[in-house]
C-alpha cells in the first residue's frame, strides 16, 4: 500500500484508518464538531449511511455487527449528535457487541469550558463502554482507531468510543500505519483453562446422568456452532437456548430442547430445574433466565465456559470454570469426552413436555381472531428454506419470535437481549441489510417500539433497501400492559396507544403498505411482500390483550411457570 | 472483611476514574484508595481496600482486569505486608493538657510539626489501628481537624512486585489477531 508515510490532516487519517480496519459503511449524521472529518469523506472509498436519529446510527452499527460478526461503524457530532448515541452504545454493551462509535468533539481548548454543543461524552460512556479514548492532537488518530477496533473484536466484544476534537481533525501530521500498532499492555483478551480443570470438567460431564447444555450469545460470538454440536451429539446431551443463543444450534436438532427462561419453554425450565449438571456454554445466567436464584437447578453441578472472567460466580457460583475462547476450549475437550447413552434422561424430558403441545396456540381451532403466534408461524412456514434474517424489537413479539421462529442458523436473529431496547430493530434491520444485501430482511416490530425510531424509514428508502416490516399491532404497549394484568390488579395505565394509520404512514415514504386483520390473510400478504421489489410494511392488527405464555414472575423460581390457561381465550363459538 | 488490593496502572489522564467508576458501577464500597508514582513513570500504582467476602475479592480482581489500563492486580490481604497510612492530627492543647500531648505523641513516635497557641499539629506514620488508638487518646482533649492518606502497602520479603515497561510487558503482536493488522 501505498501512502504508508505521508502529511496528512487527523480528519483524513480517520478515514483511511478505518479502510484500513476493513470498514466499507458508516452510519452517521453531521455536525459542527465532526465537520472536518465529514469534509474529508470525500476522498475516501467508505459509504456513509445518513441517518435520521443518531441512536439509529448506533443501532445500524450494531445491527450490522450482529448480522456479519464484523466490527460497525457509526458517528455523529458532539453534543447531543454524542448524547443521542448512548442508548445504542449501552444496548451493544449488554449484548456484548463489536461497534466503534466516532463523536466529534470541541476544539480542545474549549474543552471544559461548557462551550457550545460540549459534551463529556468519555465520561458520560464510560461505565457503557469496552474502553472509551479523547483524542485530542492528530498524531493520536492512527494508533486509537487501531486499538479501538482490536478492544472492539476481541475477548468479549463490546463498544469502543472515540471522541475526537475539532482540532485534532483538522490539524496535520506525519501519518504512519505501522507505527501506529496497538499499544495495550494491560489488556488481556486471550485466556485460556488450566489443564487440572478441563480434568474437572471431564469427570462432572462422564459423572452426569442428567445434563443439559446451556447454549447463549458466546457460540456465536466464538464461532463455535459446529463445536457444540459435535459436543452435543458425541456426549448425547440436550441443548436449552438463551434468547441470544438462538440459532446457535439447529432448532431441527432433536437435542434441541427450545427456549429457557422467563418465557422459555415449559419443559425446559423443568429439565433445568431437574438437571444434575448444566454445561453453560458462552451465557452469563442473567435473571431472565435463571429466575430465583436460591431455587435455580438446586441439583445440578454447574461448569462454566465463558471468555470473560468477571462472569464466573458472578450470578451462579458453578463448580468448574473453564475461562477461554469457547471453541478452543471446546476443541480441547472433545477428544476426551466419552459417548454416553443418555436416552434415558432425554426419554424424561420428552414426558416433561406433557400437555405443552396442546396448551400451543398453533395447535387450536381458528377462532377468526388473529394472534401475533399465527403471524410469526406463518411467515417462519413461508420464509424457513430462505437466506432470512429476523429482526425485532423488544416485548411480545420478541418473545413470540423466540418461542415461534425456528432459527436453524446462527446469525439469523437480530434482537436486544440485555438491555432490551425497544426501537432497536427498524434500524438494526437497515443495519443487517446493509452488512447482508442478499439477505431477506424482516422487521418484526410492536406498535410501540416501532414508532420510537420510525424515523428511519426515511434512511430505508434514501439507501433504497429491500426490508419488509411486521408490525405486531395490538394497540397496546403489550409486555407492560401483561404485567399489569397479572401483577397490577389490569390497572392498564399508560399502555393503550392511540396509533397513526401505519399504512398511510408508509405511504408517505413512498413504501408499499397492507393492514391484515384475519389469518387466512397472513400468508398472501408475506407472499405478495416477498415479491415486492421495495420495501414493504404489513400492519397485523393482533388480539389487543394476548398474553405471552409460559411466565416466570420477576424473582419467582424458574419452574414456577403461568401457564396459559387450557383451554385459551375464546374459541369461534363464543361469537 | 477488608481486602488489601495493589493495582498497577497505567500512567494515563481518567485511569482513576475508571478504576473508582467500576467499583461504583458493581456496587463494591471503597474503603480507602490511594494513587501515586512507582519507580516507572508510564506506571501508577494504587492501593485499594474494599470491604468484600473471597468471591467478591475475586470478581474485583476479575473486573478491574477488564479495564484496558490496569497492568496488574494484587490481593495482598492475607500476605505478609507493610501497611501504612499517614495522619496530621490538629488536637487542641491548652495549660497543662500540651506537656500530655506531647507525651502522647512520644509514645506513639508522632512528630510535633506545628505548634500554635492553643493547639499542636502531629504527624503519624502506621498502621491504621495504631493511628486510631492515638485518635482515641487525642479525643478527650479535642481533635480540631484530622487528615489521613489512606493506606499504601507493599509485600515483604524479597519478591518484587513490579510491572514491566508497560511497553514491553505483552505486545500486542504476540496475540493471534495480529493479522488483521497487516497490510
Amino acid at each position: 500500500m501505498g501512502k504508508n508515510k505521508s502529511t496528512m490532516s487527523g480528519a483524513s487519517i480517520l478515514w483511511e484508518c478505518l479502510e484500513r480496519e476493513g470498514v466499507r459503511v458508516v452510519f452517521g449524521y453531521p455536525g459542527g464538531a465532526i465537520l472536518p472529518a465529514y469534509d474529508a469523506l470525500k476522498h475516501s472509498k467508505i459509504h456513509h449511511v445518513l441517518v435520521r436519529h443518531e441512536q439509529g446510527a448506533t443501532h445500524m452499527a450494531d445491527g450490522y455487527a450482529r448480522a456479519s460478526g464484523e466490527v460497525g461503524v457509526a458517528i455523529a457530532t458532539s453534543g447531543p449528535g454524542a448524547t443521542n448515541m448512548v442508548t445504542g452504545i449501552a444496548t451493544a454493551m449488554l449484548d456484548s457487541i463489536p461497534i466503534v462509535c466516532i463523536t466529534g468533539q470541541v476544539g480542545s481548548k474549549l474543552i471544559g469550558s461548557d462551550a457550545f454543543q460540549e459534551t463529556d461524552i468519555t465520561g458520560v460512556t464510560l461505565p457503557i463502554t469496552k474502553h472509551n479514548y479523547l483524542v485530542t492532537h492528530a498524531n493520536e488518530v492512527a494508533r486509537t482507531i487501531r486499538e479501538a477496533f482490536y478492544v472492539a473484536k476481541s475477548g468479549r466484544p463490546g463498544p469502543v468510543l472515540v471522541d475526537i476534537t475539532k482540532d485534532a481533525q483538522q490539524s496535520t501530521c506525519e501519518f504512519d500505519w505501522e507505527a501506529a500498532k496497538p499499544q495495550l499492555p494491560g489488556y488481556r483478551p486471550d485466556l485460556s483453562p488450566a489443564p487440572a480443570e478441563y480434568a474437572q470438567a471431564l469427570e462432572l460431564i462422564h459423572n452426569s446422568k442428567r445434563p443439559v447444555i446451556l447454549a447463549g450469545h458466546g457460540i456465536i460470538v466464538s464461532g463455535a456452532m459446529r463445536e457444540v454440536r459435535d459436543f452435543a451429539e458425541r456426549a448425547g446431551i440436550p441443548v436449552a437456548m438463551t434468547l441470544l443463543g438462538l440459532g446457535a444450534f439447529p432448532a431441527s436438532h432433536p437435542l434441541n430442547l427450545g427456549m429457557m427462561g422467563m418465557h422459555g419453554e415449559a419443559w425446559v425450565n423443568h429439565t433445568i430445574q431437574e438437571a444434575d449438571l448444566l454445561l453453560a456454554f458462552g451465557m452469563r445466567f442473567d435473571d431472565r433466565v435463571t429466575g430465583n436464584l436460591k431455587t435455580y437447578a438446586p441439583n445440578a453441578k454447574k461448569i462454566h465456559i465463558e471468555i470473560d472472567p468477571a462472569e464466573i460466580n458472578k450470578n451462579v457460583k458453578v463448580d468448574v470454570p473453564l475461562v477461554g475462547d469457547l471453541r478452543e476450549v471446546l476443541l480441547e475437550l472433545m477428544p476426551k469426552v466419552e459417548s454416553i447413552d443418555r436416552s434415558e434422561w432425554l426419554d424424561s424430558i420428552d414426558k416433561l413436555k406433557g400437555d405443552s403441545a396442546v396448551r400451543d396456540i398453533q395447535n387450536l381451532p381458528d377462532s377468526g381472531h388473529l394472534y401475533a403466534a399465527h403471524v410469526i408461524n406463518d411467515l417462519w412456514h413461508q420464509t424457513r428454506d430462505g437466506n432470512t434474517i429476523v429482526v425485532t424489537d423488544v416485548g411480545q413479539h420478541q418473545m413470540w419470535e423466540a418461542q415461534y421462529y425456528k432459527h436453524e442458523h446462527p446469525r439469523t436473529l437480530i434482537t436486544s437481549g440485555g438491555l432490551g431496547t425497544m426501537g432497536f430493530a427498524l434500524p438494526a434491520a437497515i443495519g443487517a441489510k446493509v452488512a447482508c444485501p442478499e439477505a431477506e430482511v424482516w422487521v418484526i416490530v410492536g406498535d410501540g417500539g416501532f414508532q420510537m425510531t420510525m424515523c428511519e424509514l426515511a434512511t430505508m428508502v434514501q439507501e433504497n433497501l429491500k426490508i419488509n416490516i411486521a408490525i405486531i399491532n395490538n394497540g397496546f404497549l403489550g409486555m407492560v400492559r401483561q404485567w399489569q394484568e397479572f401483577f397490577y390488579d389490569r390497572n392498564y395505565a399508560a399502555t393503550p396507544l392511540l396509533n397513526p394509520d401505519f399504512a398511510k404512514l408508509a405511504e408517505a415514504y413512498g413504501i408499499r403498505s397492507m393492514t391484515i386483520s384475519k389469518r387466512s390473510e397472513v400468508v398472501p400478504a408475506v407472499e405478495s411482500a416477498r415479491q415486492h421489489e421495495g420495501p414493504v410494511l404489513i400492519n397485523f392488527k393482533v388480539e389487543q390483550e394476548d398474553t405471552v405464555y409460559p411466565m416466570v414472575a420477576a424473582g419467582a423460581a424458574l419452574h414456577d411457570m403461568i401457564r396459559r390457561p387450557s383451554p385459551i381465550v375464546e374459541t369461534a363459538e363464543d361469537e | 472483611m477488608l481486602n488489601t488490593f495493589m493495582v498497577y496502572v497505567e500512567n494515563k489522564p481518567g485511569v482513576l476514574t475508571r478504576v473508582a467508576s467500576l467499583f461504583r458501577r458493581r456496587a463494591f464500597n471503597i474503603d480507602s484508595l490511594t494513587v501515586g508514582r512507582t519507580e516507572k513513570p508510564e506506571v501508577s500504582r494504587m492501593t485499594i481496600t474494599v470491604d468484600a467476602d473471597l468471591d467478591q475479592a475475586r470478581r474485583i480482581e476479575a473486573n478491574l482486569y477488564k479495564l484496558v489500563n490496569v497492568l496488574l492486580v494484587e490481593n495482598i490481604t492475607n500476605q505478609s505486608a507493610i501497611v501504612r497510612d499517614l495522619a496530621m492530627i490538629r488536637v487542641a492543647a491548652k495549660h497543662e493538657a500540651r506537656s500530655h500531648v506531647f507525651e502522647l505523641a512520644n509514645v506513639f513516635r508522632a512528630r510535633v510539626v506545628d505548634v500554635a497557641p492553643e493547639s499542636l499539629t502531629l504527624e503519624i506514620t502506621g498502621g491504621e489501628e495504631k493511628i486510631d488508638g492515638l485518635l482515641e487518646l487525642l479525643r478527650p482533649y479535642g481533635v480540631l481537624e484530622m487528615v489521613r492518606t489512606g493506606i499504601v502497602a507493599m509485600r515483604r520479603g524479597s519478591k518484587t512486585a513490579s510491572v514491566e515497561s508497560p511497553a514491553e510487558i505483552r505486545p500486542i503482536g504476540a496475540s493471534n489477531d495480529d493479522v488483521s493488522y497487516s497490510v
